[in-house]
């Protein structure tokens, strides 16, 4: 079993617990999940235009005719907005391909023509997956470019466009690029759902395409959530949730949303299709529109732009000049410590960009093992201090790492002296000394549990009588012989064998 | 007509025999003397025309290149983008809305010498055929006042036969060049679609609406042409090649170019007899001056009008969107939510033709009919495009009438849009293909009034339309003078 499929059942358990007697229900349903990632792409400027593409100016600011959508303007596609689109489609394995841009008709006072130029049927970049740290792949069906909106702050009343007293709108935002990844229904559980944005995440930030903050903005989910009974092949009838601001709340929403279908299923209801907005205080989902109520964006194609048609040399361009993704940075991890690239710990040092460490380990030629053991303390100690991350060196984190694995720094002095390199950096073999830390040679330890055994007769009679406690006590008085300086784990195995 | 022609103004205000702001006044005076009339304006821009004017005359004085239109007085459609002056497009949703930039061929008229006089009356959003669409009313055609210009691009074709100005813009999403200046008895070209960039152009329908020049002559149109012409890179539908020179053949001659009169355009439903009869002659003309002359058939042309009012409604309804009242123009006051000042504001700003089209293309493209209407009519505009390319095999360019008749009175068909629809129908075919064509006066009605034959040629193909042109003008008999002008021309 893999450990994201370890955690999702620890969270089905874990929510069984919150709904109380839900969770007799909530076995024998499967949650279905897909979802709709909005990333905005880190160009210079905007998709149509040469205002400037950044966050936090002042209001309107950034405009021109062309993203204010006044009479007379024209679109001209961003080349840089297309390159990085190409670059998110290759990185999920997508079929890059001929597109057109449509428009979105609908009515908004943020969106300045009042349709949203998008891709529609022929989307840039189609039919692609994403692989999981589980090693789950989930689909992509389409990965498509399109503009974003302005940003209307709605005054008094609840802050929702109906009771407002009046509305302000800033439209800097307008007009920025967008890329929206559409996954296939493949995902099944909430923390599956999370799994897969941190995944996605890491890909646009790895491509550069995209810089990835959800609590900035610049990536949004959408999430389509149905239930249906184990084992059934037909998809159940499906909600659209929006407003999840974190990689939590996306989770939370999930959670609620499934279990309220199950409700209303078991209680003997049907699912209504509609978009229900996620309300973070309440922790719950209200209905914003209904099927009936829902649009009719009257799509058809964007007459101010002709099709945009990478060449081929384009494509194999952008596709040779992607960096190394997670997934193969997780392997090459995986591979040179011969722990399995879904364990946290690999997870956890290629999402950090600590794998650099874990190279610089191999290319040093170490004893056999250290890049495990550089992958539990990069895993362990590094991650929780990477505000330090300046003071250690590659070279002197080898070194410490080959120390640790040859015997000649037990764990724990390992543990210290890393913590004093984060802190103050040096290297790792005059921090040791400092510290005292001297090499025990290897006859050295066998020597001081033969003394303590010789010492204490008794408890050893005890002991090898099978008393497991008396462990304790030899391990206090081994530790102490030896200035602290044994391996505990090696001590205590001596101690075992000698037992017989 | 003894009005002074745009080529003979630059060049003498380009050698110094003339100034740049004594044009300019005569044409003001007329402008002053007649205008109350004819209402070709929406805003006549005297101020900074007299300061252009001067510009143009202090950069002769001191030796500078004048440009190509050096000291040309050039009237605007009221739907093309000029900073600091307001662009209504005629309608009441504008109001108050004075644009931040000027459109490319502004731009491009500004930096040739040209003299920008005002700005000219449309019908709204430049949908219609008589400028009676007018929220501003509607303007009146020089050779008989009692009569509309012809739309939409009315009050250019208006300004220019009035001698307002030597040159006028308009934009002709199905015939809005063309068929006014068959009515007022000018020359009229629609350009290749993105031979002229579209950059501040106000969108009707985005896929057929082109900007083109209206001349006394042909070659004032070529002038013109040659000016505005050429690749933007602010719209991504233009051309990117250099364009083709409209004025590089104009005294060729017709010597074995082959000619095809379309006899869909012959036989459309409604074409007055007088006006086929005056593209026989014009064909006989050409036939004299040695052009090989055979019908032709374009079979899908007779389903332009059908598509045509599905395209250009489908994406007008989308252009005209952003009308909304939340960022400029027009908003309505006293309205209780958002939706409820969209209502308000359009159905406050817009007029009775832009609302039906507005319906009709939302319709078109509503989840259930796109395929049926929207869908069906581009595959009819593929056709178009194939029979046309077939035509082309055997013909360099094709003859037809402009529209079907000669200017009828005001009122006449304001009541029934279908009758007023038909009056695009010989020109409607050019803009579903993006093939140029052009309007050349040739002879008047049963009525004495200006008729408009059309040569048609295939995309770029400019140079051999212009070359027909101006065989077809030096052969056509000589247009009178309109009534309004006539004592102060003949002095």
């Amino acid at each position: 079993m893999t450990a994201a499929d370890a955690s999702g059942r620890r969270a089905e358990n874990a929510s069984g617990r919150r709904a109380g007697n839900a969770s007799g229900r909530r076995a024998g349903w499967e949650v279905v999940v897909g979802l709709e990632v909005h990333a905005e792409l880190r160009t210079r400027t905007k998709l149509f235009c040469a205002c400037p593409n950044s966050f936090g100016d002042e209001p309107n600011t950034n405009v021109c005719p062309v993203c204010l959508g006044l009479p007379g303007s024209l679109p001209v596609i961003n080349r840089a907005a297309v390159e990085f689109a190409m670059r998110i489609g290759t990185a999920l394995n997508c079929r890059v391909q001929p597109s057109l841009f449509h428009r979105k008709n609908y009515f908004y006072p943020d969106m300045p023509k009042d349709y949203q130029i998008s891709q529609y049927d022929i989307p840039i970049n189609a039919d692609g997956w994403l692989e999981l740290p589980s090693g789950r792949r989930i689909g992509i069906e389409r990965a498509h470019m399109e503009e974003d909106t302005g940003k209307t702050t709605h005054m008094g009343g609840g802050g929702r466009i109906h009771d407002a007293a009046h509305s302000l709108v800033d439209y800097n935002r307008a007009g920025v690029p967008l890329v929206e990844i559409v996954s296939a229904p493949d995902i099944r559980s909430a923390d599956e759902a999370r799994a897969y944005v941190d995944e996605l995440r890491a890909i646009l930030v790895a491509t550069g395409a995209s810089d990835g903050k959800m609590e900035e903005g610049s990536l949004r989910v959408d999430a389509n959530v149905s239930v249906r009974h184990a084992g059934s092949s037909e998809y159940g009838t499906r909600c659209e949730v929006k407003n999840m601001n974190s990689l939590r709340s996306l989770g939370r929403a999930i959670e609620y949303e499934a279990q309220r279908q199950i409700e209303v299923l078991t209680e003997g209801g049907s699912i209504v299709q509609e978009t229900r907005h996620w309300d973070e205080g309440a922790g719950r989902t209200g209905s914003m529109r209904s099927k009936e109520e829902a649009y009719d964006y009257r799509y058809f194609p964007e007459p101010d732009l002709v099709p945009v048609n990478p060449s081929q040399a384009w494509i194999s361009e952008v596709s040779s000049s992607l960096p190394v993704l997670p997934a193969a940075r997780r392997d090459a991890v995986a591979a040179a410590s011969g722990i399995p690239a879904g364990d946290d710990s690999v997870v956890t040092v290629v999402r950090l960009d600590l794998d650099r460490y874990v190279e610089a380990v191999r290319s040093a030629g170490g004893p056999d093992g250290a890049e495990t053991v550089a992958v539990r303390r990069l895993a362990n100690e590094v991650a929780s201090q990477l505000e330090s991350l300046e003071h250690l060196s590659e070279e002197s984190f080898a070194s410490l790492v080959a120390m640790e694995t040859e015997g000649s720094l037990t764990p724990a002095q390992s543990r210290t002296v890393l913590k004093e390199l984060l802190e103050s950096g040096g290297d790792p073999r005059a921090v040791a000394s400092r510290l005292g830390f001297e090499a025990l040679a290897a006859g050295a330890l066998s020597e001081i549990v033969d003394q303590v055994v010789a010492e204490y007769p008794d408890e050893w009679a005890r002991f090898a009588g099978g008393e497991d406690k008396l462990m304790g006590f030899f391990a206090g008085h081994i530790r102490s012989r030896s200035g602290g300086n044994a391996d505990m784990k090696e001590a205590s195995a001596l101690l075992r064998s000698r037992r017989g | 007509m003894s009005l002074a022609s745009a080529v003979e103004v630059a060049a003498g205000v380009k050698d110094g025999t003339v100034s740049a702001r004594a044009v300019l006044e005569e044409h003001l005076g007329r402008i002053e003397r007649h205008e109350g009339q004819v209402h070709a304006f929406n805003t006549v821009t005297a101020d900074r025309a007299r300061a252009a004017a001067e510009a143009v005359d202090a950069a002769v004085t001191s030796g500078r290149d004048p440009g190509p239109l050096a000291g040309v007085p050039v009237a605007l459609k009221d739907n093309l983008c000029t900073r600091g002056v307001p662009t209504t497009c005629s309608s009441r949703i504008l109001e108050g809305w004075i644009p931040p930039y000027d459109a490319t061929v502004v731009s491009r008229l500004q930096a040739a010498g040209a003299v920008i006089v005002g700005k000219t009356n449309l019908d709204e959003f430049a949908m219609g055929s008589s400028t009676e669409n007018s929220a501003f009313g509607p303007t009146r055609n020089p050779h008989d006042l009692d009569r509309v210009p012809g739309g939409s691009s009315g009050g250019s074709a208006a300004a220019v036969a009035a001698g307002f100005a030597a040159l006028g813009l308009g934009s002709d999403t199905g015939g809005s060049i063309r068929q006014p200046a068959a009515l007022c008895g000018v020359v009229g070209a629609k350009p290749t679609y993105g031979l002229v960039s579209r950059y501040g152009l106000v969108a009707f329908a985005s896929s057929l609406d082109q900007i083109g020049p209206f001349a006394r002559s042909v070659a004032d149109a070529a002038l013109l042409l040659d000016v505005i012409a050429g690749p933007d890179p602010a719209d991504s539908t233009s051309f990117r090649e250099p364009p083709p020179r409209a004025s590089e053949r104009l005294g060729a001659g017709v010597e074995g170019l082959r000619v095809g009169i379309v006899t869909e355009l012959t036989d459309a439903e409604g074409i007055s007899a007088d006006v086929v009869e005056r593209t026989r002659e014009a064909a006989d003309a050409l036939s004299a001056a040695g052009a090989k002359v055979d019908e032709v058939s374009v079979p899908a042309a007779v389903y332009g009008l059908s598509a045509y009012y599905l395209i250009a409604p489908a994406e007008a309804s989308s252009n005209l969107a952003r009308y909304d009242g939340v960022r400029y123009g027009l908003r309505a006051s006293g309205s209780k939510d958002i939706t409820d000042m969209y209502l308000r504001t359009r159905s406050a700003g817009f007029g009775a033709e832009v609302k039906r089209r507005i319906m009709l293309g939302t319709y078109a493209l509503s989840a259930g009919y796109y395929d049926a209407y929207y869908g069906k009519a581009q595959q009819v505009r593929t056709l178009i495009i194939r029979d046309f390319e077939t035509a082309y095999r055997d013909f360099d360019v094709l003859l037809g009438p402009t529209a079907p008749g000669t200017a009828f009175p005001l009122g006449a068909k304001t009541q029934d849009p279908l009758t007023m629809y038909l009056n695009d129908v010989c020109t409607i075919p050019s803009n579903l293909a993006g093939h140029p064509a052009i309007s050349v006066p040739f002879g008047t009605g049963a009525d004495g009034l200006p008729a408009g034959v059309q040569i048609l040629a295939p995309a770029l193909g400019e140079v051999v339309m212009f070359q027909v042109a101006a065989v077809l003008e030096a052969a056509a008999p000589d247009l009178p003078v309109p009534q309004l002008i006539r004592s102060e021309v003949a002095r």
